[in-house]
């Protein structure tokens, strides 16, 4: 059966009507014949046809509330339903963000409440929420390092170091802030190598960038050695928060020696990816690094008294790196965030930690039997398998990410990090239950049976969906992206 | 709560991976710093937490019972029910970013749904799958024309005209970046605020012009002529747009321009004290390899069936890593689909007409208002539906005064752009009365006998 579904345009009428606005209670102006628009080529559709066409769109999506997400670094936790409800509370989504600040305490206390959340959680001093999204905070905190060196005189220190097992917006982000990365290699446990690390750290060294546990799911064995090393050479060492969900109440970056990192709220604290956002992002540092902070962050302006409560509002930190976004930062998605933290408590956030831990070792170790294991210690909040099976030479991490589909599992993270070559990065999170789990594992040890035994099914996976395969090559070539 | 495990299945998985107890699995953390004290209250439920968010929020005006005059970038517009009813389905907001095409449909075609719509609204050939904000969009614009140069032209010229946050946005992203120079020709009038005044600034070295329309003072100008000065030096012309606004007014693809950005927060998306909001991103099809951020490309599946998927990937920074066009990874994609079931409710019609209630209501409030002893209309150009009022007193006042009232005024001009006096920003869109217009003036009437000076 056919599962396309035509789109707006296709299914426009002339003359069809989905909405309409009270008739005007002012007299009409005109406007210059000259500044109007010719044609409005918009499509004409009924309520109901918007409602059935988008209701259907949702049905081809896989989702959270559908099953499990195993995607690393990606941390596809529940999003619990209350947050959802809290962000829509009318005095939080009807407010305008230029509104008297008399008129909005209680969004600004929220704001303020969260940089205090996050800076207990990473031991830092200062916190600024205004990232829209983890990459800008990435962006943020390393021109924030960048800053810093400029005010100490040291312009030659031009090199970010990068871990070969990071994100690709951490080197991306170096390079918007005027930075040349240089990659540090992994040694055989899955740390940072430190002899590679000792060889470039000098004098034109800026600082690293360290997701820590890091991409291979892995805690640095020797960070506190590490991060002794770039700070002994003059360099100032960033944290990238992708992967908080396992320290949450298990150790505080800043105790760590880090000296600026980023969170992603809608990873660590459950607020939801909405097919690929909006997220949101945020960053704490060390006092040495506050007055770079991007702005504006909120904060106490006057001091409660006995009958008056304080009066809350925001100041721009004195040598801030700017703005990163228009106004206050995505507060509907902070307001979830603040609902969840709330919710959780101390012991929450860390039992948040050690079930996401729990499950990432319960998966690779009954995983491990079937899939070759190249980094084999305890994980943290996920770990990475490398499939290469010597009996099936022909069948690569994308087919047994396709082939979980048939199986209805959305597919871990495949080809990342990029130092395993046919890399599957599993995280399932803290929310997915033993049975699910279970569930998980004998999908993935069907799917090894299958790889030797009939390689087809995995090739031509997956049939059980909507959709198939699709051919990549020609939504390039022939770029049709707009109709 | 968000935790299924029982006490047995605990212990039967620490028994599976061999360890007796949960600590154990963090004995790779220096002792020295594990297990830290979060000095956090403890955990609420869901109840408790209800009747705290409810006690916060009361500390709030919502806007529900007020009305608004505040424009300045965000803008309060009538929500149709339908589009919460659909983006709060699970399989749209609880869906990860669509790398795996084949379970994925909804959220690809929805976004190419939505590029196409930006595409037609703003008279351009090519969309992406959208930016943060319209701040953001703005300075992607500008790292675009970095590139597009090869960082060999140094300067972006930007209009007076534009939102002040996407001008300190675009500053943090591009200012001094290997010698970029951002420069912003001060105006001390509105109508200086022109684009004859920036046509005698661009030159070989110009990279990027950077206009808004309707601008930040609500001036609506035709920009045919300033893209034909720019493309004779060579340069690119980026225009920022009010979505609302495109209901009525010449695009932006008719006057020639190269790239439209804006805001998309009008297009039903909730004002949210602020965010998240969304990136319009706009090009000609030649610059659309140059353009940062995902993009939803059509295809068939190998069943033959039409279908969606990211592409050109290779322009994005987990395949390029340092050589990316920029760093971005998410869009805004649940506000990207928000916007597209906004504008197919609306359709042709309905955007006109919201529109043209926004070009009307703004026109009387401006006429009455123009009427008060003491108030003055600064805008000399057709504007939109925002307008700069010289006022008899400090905005601060003034604003106290309604607030008392129950009533949000315009936004305080008087502190950045002190070149005006005491001037405010107002804006009206369709959420207003005339009853609420008529109650303003009373109000600034009253203000004026009562004033504080």
């Amino acid at each position: 059966m056919d599962a396309t579904e035509k789109t707006i345009f296709e299914l426009s009428a002339t003359g069809r009507k989905g909405f309409r606005f009270p008739s005007s209670d002012v007299p009409s102006s005109d406007l210059p014949e000259s500044l109007q628009r010719k044609d409005l080529p918009l499509p004409e559709l009924s309520e109901v046809d918007v409602v059935r066409h988008y209701t259907r769109l949702s049905r081809l999506n896989y989702s959270l509330d559908n099953g499990m997400y195993p995607l690393g670094s990606c941390t596809m936790k529940y999003n619990p339903k209350i947050c959802e409800k809290a962000a829509r509370i009318s005095a939080f989504a009807n407010l305008h963000p230029l509104q008297p600040i008399e008129s909005v305490q209680g969004a600004v206390l929220i704001l303020y409440e969260m940089q205090i959340i996050l800076q207990e959680i990473s031991g830092f001093p200062a916190c600024s929420l205004t990232p829209a999204a983890g990459a800008q905070g990435e962006f943020g905190g390393v021109k924030m390092i960048a800053a810093s060196l400029r005010d100490r005189g040291e312009t030659q220190r031009k090199i970010m170091l990068i871990p070969d097992s990071a994100h690709g917006t951490n080197p991306a982000s170096s390079v918007m802030s005027g930075f040349e990365c240089l990659a540090v290699r992994t040694d055989e446990r899955g740390n940072i190598d430190l002899n590679d690390l000792t060889s470039k750290c000098n004098e034109r060294l800026a600082g690293i960038m360290i997701t820590n546990p890091n991409t291979l799911g892995l805690f640095d064995e020797n960070i506190v050695e590490v991060i002794r090393i770039v700070h002994q050479a003059g360099g100032l060492v960033y944290g990238d928060g992708a992967n908080m969900n396992a320290l949450l109440g298990i150790v505080k970056p800043a105790e760590l020696g880090f000296d600026v990192m980023h969170f992603n709220l809608h990873k660590t604290f459950a607020t939801p990816h909405g097919g690929g956002g909006p997220g949101a992002g945020a960053i704490c540092c060390t006092e040495q690094l506050k007055a770079y902070l991007p702005g504006p962050i909120a904060d106490i302006l006057e001091e409660a008294t006995e009958e008056v409560p304080p009066l809350y509002g925001y100041r721009m930190p004195e040598k801030s790196i700017g703005m990163l976004r228009s106004f206050w930062g995505h507060f509907g998605i902070i307001v979830r965030a603040y609902c969840y933290c709330m919710m959780l408590g101390a012991e929450g956030l860390r039992r948040v930690a050690e079930y996401a831990t729990l499950n990432a070792n319960y998966l690779m170790e009954a995983l491990k039997q079937d899939y070759p294991l190249p980094y084999d210690r305890t994980c943290m909040h996920e770990f990475v398998l490398d499939v290469k099976w010597p009996d099936a030479p022909g069948i690569r991490a994308l087919d047994v990410a396709k082939r979980l589909m048939d199986y209805k599992f959305h597919p871990p993270t495949n080809y990342f990090p990029l130092i395993v070559h046919e890399a599957l990065m599993i995280e399932p999170t803290e929310t997915e239950s033993k049975e699910t789990l279970d569930d998980f594992i004998k999908a993935m040890k069907t799917i090894a049976r299958e790889a030797r035994e009939n390689p087809e099914l995995l090739h031509q996976a997956p049939t059980e969906t909507p959709f198939g395969r699709m051919d990549e090559v020609k939504a390039a070539r022939d770029l049709k992206i707009a109709e | 709560m968000f935790i299924p495990h029982t006490d047995a299945d605990r212990e039967s998985m620490l028994a599976a991976i061999g360890k007796k107890d949960l600590n154990e699995l963090f004995d790779v953390v220096p002792e020295k710093y594990r297990f830290p004290k979060l000095n956090l209250q403890p955990g609420l439920t869901e109840p408790e937490v209800t009747f705290l968010l409810d006690e916060i929020s009361s500390a709030n005006l919502s806007l529900d019972h007020t009305a608004c005059f505040t424009g300045a970038g965000a803008y309060h517009h009538y929500i149709p029910a339908a589009i919460d009813n659909l983006i709060s389905r699970g399989d749209f907001y609880t869906a990860y970013t669509p790398y795996q095409p084949e379970i994925s449909q909804g959220t690809l075609q929805a976004v190419y749904e939505y590029q196409s719509l930006m595409a037609r609204l703003t008279g351009m050939e090519a969309a992406n799958a959208s930016h943060y904000d319209g701040a953001t969009a703005c300075a992607e614009a500008g790292v675009l024309a970095y590139h597009q140069y090869h960082g060999k032209r140094k300067k972006i010229l930007v209009s007076a005209g534009l939102h002040p946050h996407y001008l300190l946005t675009l500053k943090t992203y591009l200012q001094d970046f290997d010698g970029m120079q951002i420069e912003c020709p001060k105006a001390t009038s509105l109508d200086e605020i022109s684009p004859e005044k920036l046509e005698e600034k661009i030159d070989m070295d110009t990279a990027l012009v950077l206009v808004q329309y309707p601008d930040f003072f609500g001036q609506i100008q035709d920009f045919s002529e300033l893209a034909k000065a720019v493309h004779e030096k060579g340069a690119l012309l980026c225009v920022c747009i009010n979505p609302i606004a495109l209901g009525l007014l010449k695009t932006p693809g008719e006057m020639g321009a190269d790239i439209v950005v804006g805001e998309g927060q009008p297009l039903g998306i909730p004002l949210s004290y602020g965010g998240p909001y969304l990136g319009i991103f706009t090009t000609r099809k030649e610059l659309i390899r140059k353009v940062s951020g995902r993009i939803v490309g059509e295809t068939v599946d190998n069943r033959g069936q039409r279908a969606y998927v990211l592409t050109l990937t290779a322009r994005e920074q987990h395949i390029r890593r340092e050589k990316a066009t920029s760093n971005i990874c998410s869009n805004q994609s649940l506000n990207a689909l928000t916007a597209a079931i906004y504008l197919s409710l609306l359709g042709r019609d309905g955007l006109r007409a919201v529109a043209k209630l926004c070009y009307d209501k703004a026109h009387y409030a401006a006429k009455e208002i123009s009427k008060i002893h003491g108030y003055r209309i600064l805008n000399q150009r057709p504007f939109f539906h925002e307008f700069v009022v010289s006022c008899p007193q400090p905005p601060s006042d003034i604003n106290q005064h309604l607030l008392d009232h129950g009533m949000i005024g315009g936004y305080d001009l008087s502190e950045e752009y002190p070149m005006l006096g005491n001037a405010m920003l107002i804006a009206v869109t369709e959420m207003i009365n005339k009853e609420d217009i008529d109650d303003l003036c009373e109000m600034l009437k009253e203000g004026e006998h009562h004033g504080r000076h």
